[in-house]
């Protein structure tokens, strides 16, 4: 008989983000699909009465929660004793929660605490007779596993988009508060950088994936480089589009090298291999070869085209639907024109 | 706080990403196709981390960098060769698997064991570093519960930059959603960081640093102690590769404007 416990951490209006809200609805199938099992919320957060509100009506036994100034952002040294605390009152033998980047900093570490085991990055948790499997992928996305553990409790993370997020009538909901007592603390979260707001090209909940590759700092058929111009087609059509900025590491090592190559352009863009794996229903490669160190980025990316001048470049190799063989420069100023007149 | 670091960094290594990868199945669990024969590198985010380590110890003299490393001897042996000529570091080598579908919480006690066991050890002049993933098992864990075995509860992953403020604190600036960061200070030590790219380039080989190495990088696989990790109480259902290989459309007679109207068609659909 398995407790399941939903753990989520609020967002910074307090409320559970798209994230948590998927995981849920993952937490609530496999409750469903496990006779016996119950369903109990876990919660942490500055303040967590709204959350657990907007969720009420979940069929969960119980509403455990940590709450206060000091779980209102992410510390490992905080974070891992609210989810000790809220592991052991449940005493949750499977572990749900989101991947988010505050999750994946501790949740291995609370794993190791309350003597579990923790699979992250999981696609998918579901049912195979009468046991819970849990599916993630190997090697950076090139090899898909499913797998299924003794031990208890198993925490297991879930990644965004692999499947429907719960949703209710939100109710009210009494929450049984858990008291920490935390330890002097060394480390103090002082704030987030992100950068200035013309040059925020990452949007993880954009439509489209806009890929630039090292091509658009190479001299083109007049033998020049044309750097200037991509920043400018690339950047127009991020804004139009309001597309999320990918590249290759070739390109952003470039970058990094202090060459004059587009200078928005940072590692946290590049995707792939030793990059990111984000998740857009579409994606646009330019200028990029498509190898497979960076197509492995791509696992997550649905409807994929490319636009190369090689027609043997690899996107052709059943890595993209379409591959147009053309000039990104004339096809993105055709593109931007057209956005623009819309 | 000293600035006399002890720079643990834990590493393993993974096939060359440019070779193709294929499951078998063996008879203790999952494995690579010729996983023995194929080129190894040093896991990318290790290996930055590993430079942000010499670096930090070039900075602050009188600082030291040990390499703990898990992977099978001949392996280890091979990826030295070229690690050990790029910075200074003692290594200190475990002779077992590096594969992706090892248990990380076994290679996190192996880990944990291996660094507790450096001669000298001081925590209060401690940072362990690792990858923030790596590119085999990929899933983040391992540091953190190496962390929890040696008690260190400041623990920063996804690491991009580490700064030394002037009293001695540390800046720590933490990857996290929409390409932003979290910026923390930390007070004390012991701490752990799992690094991502950093700011750092692969430092060009030195074959003077190679020599240094060796002397150490010798003995240490030769008395590397030889573990299991079994993966106890965890099963493979299944392991495969994606089975969906595009039909490619290779469009090559469309004029640039043709090309821009069918994209600007296709983003605009739902
Ligand atoms: C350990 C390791 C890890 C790696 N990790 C990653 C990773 O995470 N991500 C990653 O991206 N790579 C990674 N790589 C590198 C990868 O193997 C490739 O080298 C890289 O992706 C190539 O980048 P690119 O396609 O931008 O550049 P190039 O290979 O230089 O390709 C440029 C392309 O632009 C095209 N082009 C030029 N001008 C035009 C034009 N006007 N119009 C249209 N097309 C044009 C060219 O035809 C060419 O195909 C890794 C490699 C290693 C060894």
């Amino acid at each position: 008989m398995e407790t399941i416990l939903f753990l989520a951490h609020t967002e910074a209006d307090g409320t559970l983000g798209k994230a948590a809200l998927e995981t849920l609805g993952a937490a609530k199938t496999l409750s469903a699909s496990l006779a016996g099992s119950t369903l109990v919320v876990g919660l942490v957060g500055a303040q967590t009465q709204s959350a657990a509100n907007q969720i009420a009506a979940c069929g969960a036994t119980r509403f455990l929660s940590v709450a206060g100034a000091d779980f209102s952002q992410a510390r490992y040294a905080s974070d891992i004793l609210a989810i000790e605390a809220l592991g052991k009152a449940s005493a949750a033998t499977i572990i749900l929660g989101p991947a988010s980047s505050r999750w994946n900093r501790v949740m291995a570490g609370a794993a190791q605490r309350l003597g579990g085991r923790i699979d992250t990055h999981a696609t998918g948790i579901a049912a195979a007779e009468g046991k819970p499997a849990v599916t993630r992928w190997y090697y950076r996305q090139r090899m898909e596993g499913v797998l299924t553990r003794t031990q208890r409790p198993w925490i297991v993370l879930l990644e965004t988009g692999c499947g429907a997020a719960w949703s209710g009538e939100p109710g009210t909901t009494s929450v049984e508060p858990l008291a920490i007592t935390l330890p002097a603390l060394h480390t103090t979260v002082t704030g987030i950088q992100a950068p200035a707001a013309d040059a925020q090209t990452i949007r993880p909940d954009a439509n489209l994936l806009f890929v630039a590759g090292a091509g658009w700092t190479k001299k083109q058929a007049d033998g020049q480089a044309h750097a200037d111009e991509a920043e400018k087609l690339i950047l127009g059509f991020l804004v139009k589009a309001k597309a999320s900025l990918g590249s290759t590491k070739s390109l952003v090592d470039l970058s990094g090298e202090g060459q004059a190559v587009l200078k928005f352009m940072t590692h946290l863009n590049q995707i792939g291999q030793t990059g990111a794996t984000p998740r857009h229903p579409k994606g646009l490669a330019t200028c990029c070869h498509g190898e497979e160190p960076h197509t492995v980025g791509w696992r997550f990316v649905n409807e994929r085209r490319a636009i190369n001048l090689n027609a043997a470049c690899s996107w052709a190799q059943g890595k993209a639907d379409v591959l147009y063989v053309a000039d990104s420069f004339a096809v993105m100023r055709k593109v931007n024109e057209l956005l623009a007149a819309k | 706080m000293p600035t006399a670091y002890q720079i643990v960094v834990c590493g393993s290594l993974v096939p060359d990403p440019l070779q193709t990868l294929e499951p078998v199945t063996t008879p203790t669990g999952p494995a690579l196709k010729n996983e023995m024969m194929l080129p190894a590198v040093l896991d990318p985010w290790a290996g930055h981390a590993l430079f942000e380590a010499a670096n930090l110890a070039k900075q602050n003299p009188g600082s030291k960098v040990w390499f703990v490393s898990i992977g099978p001897k001949a392996k280890l042996q091979q990826v030295m060769m070229t690690i050990a000529q790029k910075v200074p570091f003692e290594l200190v080598a475990i002779d077992g698997s590096a594969s992706g579908f090892t248990e990380a919480s076994e290679a996190a006690a192996a880990l944990a064991e291996a660094i507790n066991g450096i001669a000298g050890l001081d925590k209060t002049r401690l940072f362990v570093f690792g990858g923030w993933e790596s590119a085999s098992r990929g899933s983040g864990a391992t540091m953190q519960m190496v962390g929890e075995r040696l008690g260190i509860t400041d623990q920063f992953q996804g690491v991009d930059q580490l700064t030394v403020q002037p009293d001695g604190s540390f800046k720590v600036l933490e990857r996290i959603e929409g390409g932003k960061h979290q910026v923390s200070s930390c007070t004390a030590l012991p701490a752990l960081l799992g690094w991502a790219t950093g700011n750092l380039p692969e430092p060009p080989n030195n074959p003077q640093v190679g020599m240094l190495n060796m002397r150490t990088v010798m003995p240490a696989l030769q008395k590397a102690k030889a573990i299991k990790l079994p993966g106890d109480g965890l099963a493979f259902a299944s392991v495969n590769l994606p089975k969906q290989r595009r039909d490619t459309k290779i469009v090559k007679d469309m004029t640039p404007d043709a090309i821009a109207a069918e994209i600007v068609e296709w983003i605009g659909k739902e």
